[in-house]
């Protein structure tokens, strides 16, 4: 253990060499032009284009460069390599990142960065303007946030969440401020001279906490999901304030006479700021949504349309000076859920993946930043104020929660604990925002350098000191835990019940609390918000979604298993395919059903995927398995080519056959044939024991709930006998399938003659006919797709072909 | 802080003037047949409930039925089901406004008038759980220690010590969530029991077929000694990570 961490810190500290080296021999290039003035020989680009057009004009210049052109580009194309390679790097020994906060690694490889190019007397480039920070660097990492925010948690704890962070984020500011501004009347510290207005100013930005590194501590130990949600919802809204609070007291600091007027004008500003944003932001995520409905034809540029209206809603909100902040994480809060059902699943990867992977090259430029500006920029130090700065902090930080929770909870439902109440206050670590607020200030403040490195003191202090600390320390104190692998049908079942129970019994009790509300939205949700922003409105039950999701990923294994492993034993195909046909009985399904659910099934991968990724980490893609991607993809690929001809004629079944499916509103099923279905399901159902026989002993109990954990190849490697028993229940099952076909006749039949659904039926059967049509040829392309599909119309699962063929 | 403040205000505004209008639609009606004698106005047991929201002591006059005397055994209720002394009067007080009659017990009519409950799916379900197979009846004491399934469990510490296994505790609300299922009480969730939930839940949604493999998906899940059905402690099983004091909690207003 001790020996192996050693090697791990051996080999990372070979990897920092090895890339500030490599940063060493790029640095020559892209740094020379911006710190000289001297333009020296090496560089033959501003040589070139001056000599060569002037001197020989009549000779085309066979080899030029010009630098100076692309200088800006390159520059921050490098920079961002750089940090993206430290990324890479913090990854090859995975111990590292768990031990110490990605965050503080970044800001040591910076450091490291930044000693080098203080050695060689370089300047960091002047790339971190004000501008270039709130205009291009600060909207990735708040929609970034904002996307993610698992949607759920976030509004049953708004209110807390909202408390925190507008009350916490004023309280911290004026808190801080006062204090800090009582200190500064004392003469040994030597800081008379900033004001107010410029201690309130500097309160403001280390008040913002970013506690990216805590959260994901509080993931991987899996703290309760009220804690995780107030701390991920405070960080994103007291951004928000912070933004605003800095504004206006940048604002404040250049007015010569603050009068009492103008606190009132500031808070009406505030509120005007804040509530302006959310509207804004609310109206572009609507339309957002409602732009998604059409973009069916033009799935290329799908999620382009998300990215616009953000940073439209972003830069709408800047023109008007109101907060942009709230306005993007609003915008896409509100866009999400249906965008997400809007577009194709690719563009939803696509849009997750860009969200992300724009969020965290932002936060990662500006954590290398912080590390190469602590070494490069001139720094004022004060002993008294940089400590008392701390000091503060972490006083009105503390006392800050502990007051507020104190109030807020009495109106909680699960009240904060002690520990609670710890974890929070001890999460709060500073981090880009306030580096960024404090290195964008304006240089009028006369302090501005001592604000600096005060700022600079205060986030690595607290990204090194708690962000270290905090995983022990939180496993230590034992909080409340929630385990969120809630990846069963039944938890989501009996949750629903639950929840309905719980509705029911406020009603009973004639109260109204948070299920009425949820209950109203979900109504007014279903009945007015769909049907105009979705193109496909039928409303779909989570269950339903879950249930989906959990069949995807026994049919990716499957294809993983027979596609993807080639030294896979013939027997975990087949336990695969077992446990597949135990899980669910599908086999009893109509060819047309099958078709339709997997078409429900691909259009709904995307939002299959919304529930696995309700926790995602900052850093971390929303679905981190990438492998399973890849699968989906090629799940649908060998699908497409599995049936070819299905493709032409797909637009006209599906809504024909989701027509049968569903049913009137106001009828049961059970209530227009119940003989012939349940009479029909049961001698199924017990048939299905009678060809399975014993399979629940084996595989009954760990069907699907870990279906994700590679637990189950290891178990069932050692099961090898157990194809000879497989290749029986395979017959059987195949044998039951054709079995089932008469059965949905005679249940067509006593259809026909009980109501009036008898064209509907026809077309359903003439469908059916058409696929047996189809079938042939669609057969035909791919050869080895072809056998399957004749012996079993019943299931176009691609899992037959592969079994068939290993056998 | 704002915006939850205000859902609750309005909240409660909400569901104060639902009750005085619903009170008032109720005494018109009332007020075409001579009204039965001695009953406590509605209004006033309003009026009076309100004055227990804020004074929770003492003050409170006219409308026997709202001081904690008159409830039954309200002493011992209190310690037996943890709630607190405003608790028990406001529920007395719902109580009193479901028992349209003034019989001083409820029917299971009376639970379905309630609109709300009776949309909601499972709203049948929920109604029959008050009520013990054979029993039309439902007093106060046992309306609330039924509701006390839902009190919160870290609340009333000190009450709690006494008793440690009450109908608030992890195993009191499973047990509940449990029996609804269990609609024909032999301690297990059947196949066609949870089928028949999921009917109610998911309704429209899906077909039949989606809902059968979806059920039996559940079952095999959850069965662990292979009989196909769910016992309890299977049910408990399967919830085991599911933290409940989130799931099935209300904060009874006071």
């Amino acid at each position: 253990m001790d020996l192996s961490s050693r090697r791990g810190v051996d080999l990372f500290v070979i990897f920092c060499v090895f890339l500030s080296l490599l940063y060493g021999s790029r640095a020559e290039v892209p740094s020379r032009p911006t710190a000289s003035v001297t333009i020296l020989p090496p560089i033959k680009p501003d040589n070139g284009p001056q000599p060569y057009p002037e001197e020989e004009k009549s000779n085309l210049p066979v080899f030029t460069m010009n630098y100076s052109r692309i200088q800006i580009p390159f520059e921050i194309t490098l920079w961002m390599l750089l940090a993206s390679f430290a990324k890479i790097g913090f990854h090859v020994y995975p111990k590292i990142t768990f031990w110490v906060p990605e965050s503080c690694l970044l800001v040591s490889i910076g450091l490291i960065v930044g000693g080098i190019m203080y050695s060689v007397h370089e300047k960091p480039p002047a790339v971190l303007t004000s501008n270039v920070f709130f205009l291009y660097m600060l909207p990735p990492i708040v929609l970034d946030s904002g996307y993610f925010m698992p949607t759920r948690p976030f509004f049953e704890n708004v209110g807390t969440v909202l408390w925190f962070a507008v009350v916490g984020t004023l309280w911290n500011s004026i808190g801080i401020g006062m204090s800090l501004f009582a200190i500064c009347q004392i003469e040994a510290f030597g800081v008379q001279d900033i004001n107010l207005q410029e201690n309130l100013l500097f309160a403001t930005i280390i008040s913002a906490v970013d506690p990216v590194a805590v959260l994901s501590v509080f993931e991987d130990v899996s703290v309760n999901e009220q804690l995780y949600i107030v701390v991920f919802g405070e960080c994103l809204f007291n951004d928000a304030v912070t933004v605003v609070l800095y504004s206006m007291f940048s604002f404040v600091t250049e007015m010569p006479v603050v009068e009492p007027v103008d606190v009132f004008l500031g808070v009406a500003r505030f509120l005007v700021v804040g509530l302006g944003g959310m509207g804004f932001g609310v109206l572009f995520g609507f339309v957002a949504a409602f732009t998604t409905r059409f973009t069916s034809k033009v799935r290329e540029i799908e999620p382009l349309f998300i990215f616009m209206y953000s940073y439209l809603a972003y830069l709408v909100a800047e023109l008007f000076a109101i907060s942009s902040i709230m306005a993007i994480v609003c915008c896409a809060l509100t866009m999400k859920y249906y965008v997400e059902e809007n577009v194709s699943q690719r563009s939803c990867t696509t849009i997750r993946h860009v969200v992300k992977m724009l969020g965290a090259i932002s936060e990662t430029l500006i954590f290398f930043f912080l590390g190469v500006v602590t070494i490069t920029t001139e720094h004022e130090w004060n002993w008294g104020y940089i400590l008392f700065t701390l000091l503060f902090a972490f006083i009105w930080r503390g006392l800050g929660i502990l007051v507020l929770t104190q109030i807020i909870n009495p109106f909680r439902t699960i009240p904060f604990n002690t520990k609670d109440q710890f974890g929070m206050a001890y999460g709060g670590l500073r981090g880009a925002i306030s580096f960024a607020l404090a290195f964008t200030l304006p240089d009028n403040i006369g302090r501005k350098h001592l604000f600096v490195t005060a700022t600079i003191v205060i986030i690595l202090f607290t990204v090194f000191l708690q962000g270290i600390s905090i995983r022990p320390l939180i496993e230590f104190i034992n909080v409340r835990r929630t385990n969120r692998k809630t990846d069963t049908i039944n938890i989501e079942i009996h949750t629903r019940l639950m929840e309905h129970t719980m509705a029911g019994i406020e009603d009973l009790c004639g109260q109204w609390s948070h299920y009425y509300w949820k209950d109203k939205f979900m109504k007014f949700n279903n009945r007015i918000l769909r049907r105009i922003l979705l193109r496909d409105n039928r409303a779909e039950s989570s269950i339903v979604a879950l249930y989906k999701k959990l069949e995807l990923q026994n049919a990716i294994e499957i294809l993983d298993t027979a596609s993807g492993d080639i030294s896979a034993a013939p027997s975990i195909i087949s336990l695969q395919e077992e446990k597949k046909n135990s899980t669910k009985p599908k086999k009893k399904f109509l060819a047309a059903d099958l078709k339709n659910m997997h078409d429900i099934l691909s259009k709904n991968m995307y939002k299959i995927r919304e529930r696995t990724v309700s926790y995602t980490s900052k850093h971390a893609l929303p679905n981190d398995n990438q492998r399973r991607e890849i699968l989906i993809r090629r799940h649908s690929s060998i699908r497409r080519s599995l049936r070819p001809g299905s493709f032409q004629t797909r637009q006209q079944i599906v809504p024909k056959s989701q027509k049968y499916f569903s049913l009137p509103p106001g009828e049961s099923l059970n209530s227009r044939f119940p003989p012939t279905r349940q009479s029909s399901a049961d001698a199924q159902e017990t048939m299905s024991e009678v060809a399975y026989p014993g399979r629940r002993s084996r595989f009954g109990n760990r069907s699907s709930s870990g279906a994700m954990m590679p637990l189950h190849r290891l178990g069932t490697l050692k099961e090898v006998s157990s194809v000879d028993f497989l290749n029986e229940s395979e017959r059987g099952s195949t044998g039951r399938g054709s079995q089932s076909r008469p059965q949905s006749l005679r249940h067509h039949l006593s259809a026909d003659d009980n109501n009036g659904l008898v064209d509907e039926m026809r077309i359903r059967q003439v469908e059916e006919e058409e696929e047996e049509e189809e079938r042939p040829q669609a057969s035909q392309p791919p050869a080895w797709a072809a056998e399957p599909r004749d012996e079993t119309p019943q299931n176009p699962l691609l899992r037959r072909p592969q079994w068939n063929e290993k056998k | 802080m704002s915006v939850q403040m205000k859902q609750r205000g309005s909240g409660g505004g909400a569901s104060k003037s639902r009750d005085l209008l619903q009170v008032t639609a109720q005494r018109s009606r009332q007020d075409s047949p001579p009204p039965p004698a001695g009953q406590p106005l509605p209004p006033l047991s309003v009026r009076a409930g309100e004055d227990n929201l804020r004074g929770g002591g003492g003050g409170r006059m006219g409308s026997g039925s709202s001081s904690l005397k008159h409830i039954p055994d309200g002493q011992q209720l209190m310690e037996e089901t943890g709630f607190s002394a405003a608790h028990l009067l406001r529920l007395h007080e719902r109580f009193d406004f479901l028992d349209k009659d003034g019989r001083g017990h409820l029917r299971p009519e009376d639970f379905e008038e309630i609109r709300e409950l009776t949309e909601n799916p499972i709203g049948g379900r929920i109604i029959a759980a008050f009520f013990p197979p054979e029993k039309e009846r439902l007093d106060f004491p046992s309306f609330v220690r039924i509701l006390a399934h839902f009190r919160p469990i870290g609340k009333n510490r000190s009450r709690d010590r006494a008793q440690p296994e009450q109908a608030n505790s992890r195993t009191g609300k499973l047990k509940f969530a449990f029996e609804l299922y269990d609609q024909d009480r032999d301690g297990k969730i059947s196949r066609e029991e949870l089928l028949q939930v999921l009917r109610a839940m998911l309704g429209l949604q899906v077909t039949e077929e989606q809902l059968r493999s979806i059920a039996e998906r559940a079952v095999q899940e959850a069965d662990i000694d292979g009989d196909g059905a769910i016992s309890f402690d299977e049910f408990k099983k399967s919830l085991e990570k599911v933290d409940m004091e989130h799931k099935m909690n209300i904060r009874f207003l006071k």
